[in-house]
C-alpha cells in the first residue's frame, strides 16, 4: 500500500512539474506534507536546502530521499522510478517517432524552428543564474566571476570542470568575513 | 563496451559539476556530447533540449535518457540514468548528518554561490550558439519571430512551454519546409 502512495506522490509531482525540477517542488511538498504527511513541513524545507547544497538534479534528489524515509531501500527505488522513468521514456519515445519522419520535408522544418525556442528557454535560464548571483553576491563580486569565467572557459577553452572546481576550492579557502555576507546569503 | 564507459563519464561528470539543480547540468552535458564526444550537433543538442523542456519531470534525467538511448540503446539509457541519479543521491544519504549540522555555514552556502556564475556563462555561450546556428538553418528573420514569439508567450503570458514548443513546431513545419 505505502509503495502505492509513494509511486503515486512522485509520479504526479514528476508528470505536473514543467521547466526542470524547480517547478514540481511546491507539488513535492503538496503530495509529502498535506497530502500523505510523511513529514512536517520544516524538515521538508531542510531537505530542500540540504539538495540544493550538492550538485545534480534537485528533485530526484528529494524524492529518493523522502521515500527513503518513508519506506527503506525500496521506497528511495520506487520514488526515484516514479519520478524519472515516465518523463524518460515519453522523450524518448517522442524523439524517436520525430527522427523517424526526418526525411519528410515537414518534420525538417520542425527541426528547424525549435532551436530559437531552446534558444530562448536557455538564455533565461542564464539571465536567471546572472540574477541570483547580483542577489546573493553583488554586483562587483557578480561581474568579476564572470569574467574570470568568460577568460577562463570561452578564451582559454579550459575544460568548465576545472574552473568548476577552482571555485569550490575557492569557496573553502577564502576566509568568511563581515557579518553582512552571511545575512545576505541566508535571505536567499 | 566504451561507449558505455563514455556514456556513463558524460553523464557523471556533468551532474557531479552542475551546481544549482538539472537546468545548471544542461551546458556541462553539451559541454561533454558536443564538444568532447561528438555525439551531436549543436543543432541536434537544440531539439534535444527544446523537446526535453516542452515535457514534463526533471530536464537532466529526460536528457540523460535521450542521450543513453540514442548510443547504447535501452542498456545505454539505464546507464545514463544512473550516472545522473546515483552518486548525488548517495551522496546525499552519506552526507545528510553533517550537512545537516552545516547547512549555515557560510562555506556550504558559498559552493551554490560561486559556481553559479560560471554555469551563467556556460548557458550564455550555449544561447549564442543555438541562435548562431539557428539564424544559419532558419534564416535571421524566422529566428527572431520564434524567438521573440516564444520569448513573449513564456515569460510574459507564462503560457505551458509544451505549447510553446507545439507552436514552434507547427510553425517550422509549415513555413520551413
Amino acid at each position: 500500500m505505502i509503495h502505492r502512495y509513494i509511486f503515486l506522490a512522485f509520479f504526479r509531482a514528476g508528470m505536473l512539474g514543467y521547466g526542470g525540477g524547480l517547478s514540481a517542488i511546491p507539488i513535492m511538498h503538496r503530495e509529502v506534507v498535506t497530502v500523505y504527511r510523511w513529514m512536517e513541513a520544516e524538515e521538508f524545507a531542510d531537505i530542500i536546502a540540504l539538495a540544493n547544497t550538492l550538485p545534480g538534479p534537485v528533485n530526484t534528489k528529494i524524492a529518493g530521499y523522502v521515500g527513503w524515509r518513508v519506506a527503506g531501500f525500496w521506497g528511495m527505488m520506487n520514488a526515484l522510478i516514479a519520478s524519472v522513468i515516465p518523463t524518460a521514456f515519453l522523450m524518448v519515445l517522442i524523439l524517436t517517432t520525430l527522427n523517424a519522419f526526418k526525411d519528410s520535408a515537414f518534420v525538417q522544418g520542425m527541426t528547424k524552428a525549435v532551436l530559437p525556442v531552446a534558444g530562448v528557454m536557455i538564455g533565461v535560464l542564464a539571465w536567471d543564474f546572472v540574477r541570483l548571483s547580483k542577489k546573493t553576491m553583488g554586483w562587483a563580486i557578480t561581474i568579476v566571476f564572470l569574467i574570470i569565467s568568460i577568460v577562463v572557459m570561452e578564451l582559454l577553452h579550459i575544460h568548465p570542470a576545472l574552473l568548476i572546481a577552482g571555485f569550490i576550492g575557492a569557496a573553502f579557502v577564502i576566509p568568511t568575513k563581515k557579518k553582512g555576507e552571511e545575512k545576505r546569503v541566508d535571505k536567499q | 563496451m566504451i561507449v558505455y564507459w563514455q556514456i556513463f563519464k558524460a553523464n557523471f561528470i556533468a551532474n557531479m559539476l552542475g551546481y544549482g539543480g538539472g537546468p545548471a547540468t544542461i551546458p556541462l552535458l553539451e559541454h561533454e556530447v558536443v564538444n568532447t564526444y561528438h555525439w551531436y550537433t549543436t543543432q541536434e543538442f537544440s531539439e534535444i533540449v527544446a523537446l526535453g523542456n516542452g515535457l514534463p519531470g526533471p530536464i537532466a534525467t529526460k536528457l540523460a535518457a535521450q542521450i543513453g538511448f540514442d548510443l547504447g540503446g535501452t542498456l545505454g539509457a539505464f546507464i545514463a540514468l544512473v550516472a545522473t541519479i546515483a552518486p548525488t543521491m548517495i551522496l546525499m544519504l552519506i552526507l545528510l548528518g553533517v550537512l545537516m549540522k552545516f547547512k549555515h555555514s557560510p562555506i556550504v552556502v558559498r559552493l551554490t554561490l560561486y559556481v553559479r556564475p560560471a554555469i551563467a556563462v556556460l548557458l550564455g555561450a550555449m544561447t549564442y550558439n543555438f541562435f548562431f546556428n539557428a539564424s544559419e538553418n532558419a534564416g535571421i528573420t524566422h529566428t527572431a519571430i520564434i524567438a521573440g514569439a516564444s520569448f513573449l508567450l513564456l515569460e510574459k503570458f507564462k503560457v505551458n512551454p509544451v505549447y510553446v514548443v507545439l507552436g514552434a513546431l507547427l510553425y517550422g513545419g509549415i513555413f520551413l519546409s
